[in-house]
């Protein structure tokens, strides 16, 4: 692992919470590495862990899913699935040997523009340190 | 699907807001090879009309049946280019979004990092448009008829709004009576009417207007639906006394056998009332209430041989068996007007307002200069050895305001104004009194705000910079510790009275109306609206508006305004009848779908059913989905076993594509 490695990582955020706390990091101007790429849905809820899984195998090295916190869903209670379905999955991924620092769940407001940068940093820097993933047999999918 | 995708992608410059850390060209370069585009290009402002023309002429001229905009937020233009592509005859729901400049541009400076993530989320978005479908938005009917949770001023003035138009309204006050923290000041500022004055007959129009259902001593428990249709229990609380017998005589208050033992919550506990009380003499509704707490008959089982309220009640409206009563309804639209919480000023001890006696709050001190307050409107203090007219005045600013140690680091807009306010009618009452006020900065920023505060100086008040360190007591003075910044001079100013400019904050129990509605907080902790700048009074859910102080400290004219516009925005569904429900609904594949019900137990809706459909000659159950209930989370396809249940528009063959286009492999 060279010190410089640029890790990739993808990012499940829903709509209410931490894809209008993303913007908000943007409308304040606030500075994040570029490492992460945002996917939207509408609640963390609808975050299959295969996606997960899918992303390290098409060539992601880390993953992080954010919501609402916990109690403030926009859809009442899908953080709350969410959080015990990737808790599982973050469970069951260190007992087949992926590094847990690759995978990371936050829970960050509309209102969190700063909290954002900070979970973006600690993703990126957790994957960096954790090195290029090549635990999984890569697979070309043609969508 | 039968047409080929045909994607167009139009890369936006937002004038220098994206193109100075992202070179658009290069992405539109990159997006033009990407499979399935059949054209892409850039301009300066994509939003804008010749913008949205550029991307109609190549519909019409190229046949698109796909487009991808990369711009700013969906949350900001989505609807615009929806609106645009549609106006050419592709359905709005064949757009996709790349969010370059929120999420890319301004967040990132090196041009070569925000050019290749520019181009990643370009290609997601590609990958995804691809695969698009068309769906059509449904029209359900609205209720018209709104629901006004808090009688404060903004409650009332948006009720009578609502009301005005022709629309039922049911307006829900969770004290017995109406009006709020407004019928508790004295005069108002710049302009020192009687609060009272301009209030009352408010109160009494909102009490008597034929569209208006008052639901006093009540509270919301329970809200579903959505815009349109949201269904509301309310419980009406007990307050033993009949409703409508009772005549407001107030025989009862004056006969209890605990008359006048308890703190008056009106009068900030300066004054007292009885067990049975009337908040204060214009309450509206004009009715008793017994607090139960309080009561010994209630508390207790026992008042006596019987309950002296009783006997003396002409009218026999003491009803002590009287429950709690559940009301139903329906509405098509929810304002949220719930107020605030003064700053609780034990949580500065340094400035031992739980110590000392004469050290007073500005809600307190309104109740003491109201003729209606429990003094009759006489400053008199108490300083330990006899009855006095305060002669040292000292008035302390941003208490609890702009203050990171208490976690409020927001200005509450109104303590300066009533601050000069108040030193005002004190100076019009005492002339002699030597009054001064410490404060950091002042904000007389309103209509009439700096000439009132100019004239208010003229009268001999003295404004000195500081923030005052300490409050302790010197003999039967108090003395407040301060350096007058203007002079660099350490100062300890004996008084005998100080009041306290606390600020205001979100009321305790706004989690109550958060989880009722899936509403969010501001970093200040009052609720959040959907745009600061452009939707000020509309929240995250469709259908709920803010008006007032939950939304932010503001002064009157500011909340009546934003009542008035809340009432406004809350109209547009119950005038027009008829609500749009969202098409990004889940759909079940029925030929798939084993039947398991998981999907059914997981949804926060009830919006799933199961029913029985004929596959291939076998009866089977499979789930359904109920398109008005359905918000569309997807919350349940992520736990289904065969993947029959998918949200449209994030279904997995929308989403993994945009996950393999975002892995880019290696």
């Amino acid at each position: 692992m060279s010190a410089t490695f640029e890790p990739n990582i993808v990012a499940f955020l829903c709509n209410w919470c931490s894809y209008a706390g993303a913007d908000l990091a943007g409308t304040s101007r606030e500075r994040y590495p570029a490492n992460l790429q945002i996917i939207r849905v509408m609640c963390s809820g609808r975050v299959n862990p295969l996606y997960v899984m899918n992303a390290l195998q098409q060539g992601a090295d880390g993953v992080l899913v954010s919501g609402c916190h916990p109690g403030d869903c926009h859809y009442m209670e899908g953080n709350y699935y969410a959080r015990r379905r990737l808790g599982m999955l973050k469970d069951l991924m260190e007992f087949i040997g992926v590094d847990p620092r690759r995978f990371h769940m936050s829970w960050v407001s509309a209102s969190e523009g700063h909290k954002w940068k900070e979970v973006v940093e600690k993703t990126v820097e957790d994957a960096r340190e954790a090195g290029p993933f090549e635990g999984f047999r890569r697979r070309q999918i043609d969508w | 699907m039968t047409e080929k995708p045909k994607v167009g992608v139009y890369v936006c410059h937002c004038g220098i807001n994206i193109s100075s850390t992202v070179d658009v060209d290069a992405v539109s370069e990159y997006a033009q090879k990407l499979p399935n585009v059949e054209v892409a290009r850039t301009y300066s402002y994509m939003c804008s009309d010749p913008g949205q023309v550029l991307i109609k002429n190549d519909i019409r001229e190229l046949g698109l049946n796909r487009v991808v905009v990369a711009s700013c937020s969906p949350r900001m233009h989505e609807p615009t280019f929806r609106k645009a592509i549609k106006e050419a005859g592709v359905n709005p729901f064949f757009l996709e979004m790349a969010n370059i400049r929120e999420q890319c541009s301004w967040v990132h400076e090196e041009i070569e990092e925000g050019t290749a993530k520019a181009k990643k989320l370009v290609g997601a978005a590609v990958a995804k448009a691809r695969l698009l479908e068309a769906l059509e938005s449904k029209e359900v009917d609205a209720e018209p008829a709104a629901l006004v949770i808090g009688a404060g001023i903004a409650g009332i003035q948006a009720s009578l709004d609502i009301a005005d138009a022709g629309f039922k309204v049911y307006l829900v006050e969770k004290t017995p009576s109406v009006g709020g923290r407004m019928a508790q000041l004295d005069k108002t500022f710049p302009t020192l009417d009687c609060s009272a004055c301009i209030l009352t007959p408010k109160m009494v129009d909102c009490a008597s207007h034929p569209n208006i259902e008052l639901l006093s001593y009540s509270e919301v428990e329970e809200i579903t639906g959505f815009i349109g249709n949201f269904d509301v229990k309310v419980r009406k609380k007990a307050r033993y006394v009949d409703f409508d017998k009772c005549t407001g005589c107030g025989d009862c208050a004056a006969a209890c056998r605990v008359k006048d033992r308890f703190p008056s919550e009106f009068d900030q506990g300066m004054g007292k009332r009885s067990a049975i009380y009337l908040p204060f003499p214009q309450a509206v509704p004009a009715k008793y209430t017994i607090d139960a707490e309080n009561c010994l008959f209630l508390s207790k089982g026992k008042c006596g041989k019987n309950p002296k309220c009783q006997e003396v009640c002409g009218a026999e409206a003491i009803n002590f068996e009287q429950q709690d009563e559940m009301v139903e309804f329906k509405v098509g639209a929810v304002i949220v007007a719930t107020g605030f919480d003064t700053f609780d000023a034990s949580r500065k001890p340094e400035y031992g307002y739980a110590d000392y006696p004469n050290v007073i709050t500005g809600m307190e001190m309104e109740r003491l200069v109201s003729a209606s307050g429990p003094t009759g409107g006489k400053v008199k203090i108490f300083n330990g050895k006899e009855e006095i007219e305060p002669k040292e005045i000292a008035f302390i600013k941003c208490v609890g305001s702009r203050d990171k140690s208490v976690g409020n680091e927001y200005c509450s807009r109104v303590c300066c104004m009533y601050v000069a306010k108040q030193a005002h009618l004190l100076r019009d009452k005492m002339p002699d009194a030597n009054i001064r006020v410490y404060y950091m900065d002042v904000r007389a920023f309103g209509k009439g705000f700096e000439e009132f505060y100019d004239r208010v100086r003229r009268e001999n008040v003295r404004y000195i910079r500081g923030n005052p360190s300490e409050i302790f007591k010197r003999g039967d003075k108090l003395v407040v510790k301060v350096e007058d910044t203007l002079t660099a001079t350490p100062l300890e100013d004996e008084v005998d009275l100080v009041v306290l400019g606390v600020g205001l904050e979100p009321r305790a129990d706004m989690r109550e109306v958060m989880d009722l509605l899936r509403l969010s907080q501001s970093p200040d902790r009052f609720f959040l609206e959907a745009h600061p700048k452009l939707r000020p009074v509309d929240t995250a859910t469709e259908g709920v508006f803010l008006a007032g102080c939950c939304q932010g400290p503001k002064d009157i004219p500011d909340t009546v305004a934003q009542a008035k516009g809340a009432a406004s925005s809350a109209m547009i569904p119950l005038a027009r009848g008829k609500v749009t429900i969202g098409a990004q609904v889940a759909s079940v594949n029925e030929a798939t779908c084993r039947g398991c019900s998981f999907c059914v137990s997981i949804c926060p809706y009830t919006a799933i059913e199961m029913v029985t459909v004929n596959r291939f000659g076998h009866e089977v159950e499979v789930a359904r989905v109920n398109e008005a209930l359905c918000k569309g989370c997807g919350s349940c396809s992520a736990a289904c076993l065969s993947d029959s249940i998918q949200p449209k528009s994030f279904r997995d063959r929308q989403i993994l594509p945009q996950i393999a286009a975002l892995g880019v492999l290696k």
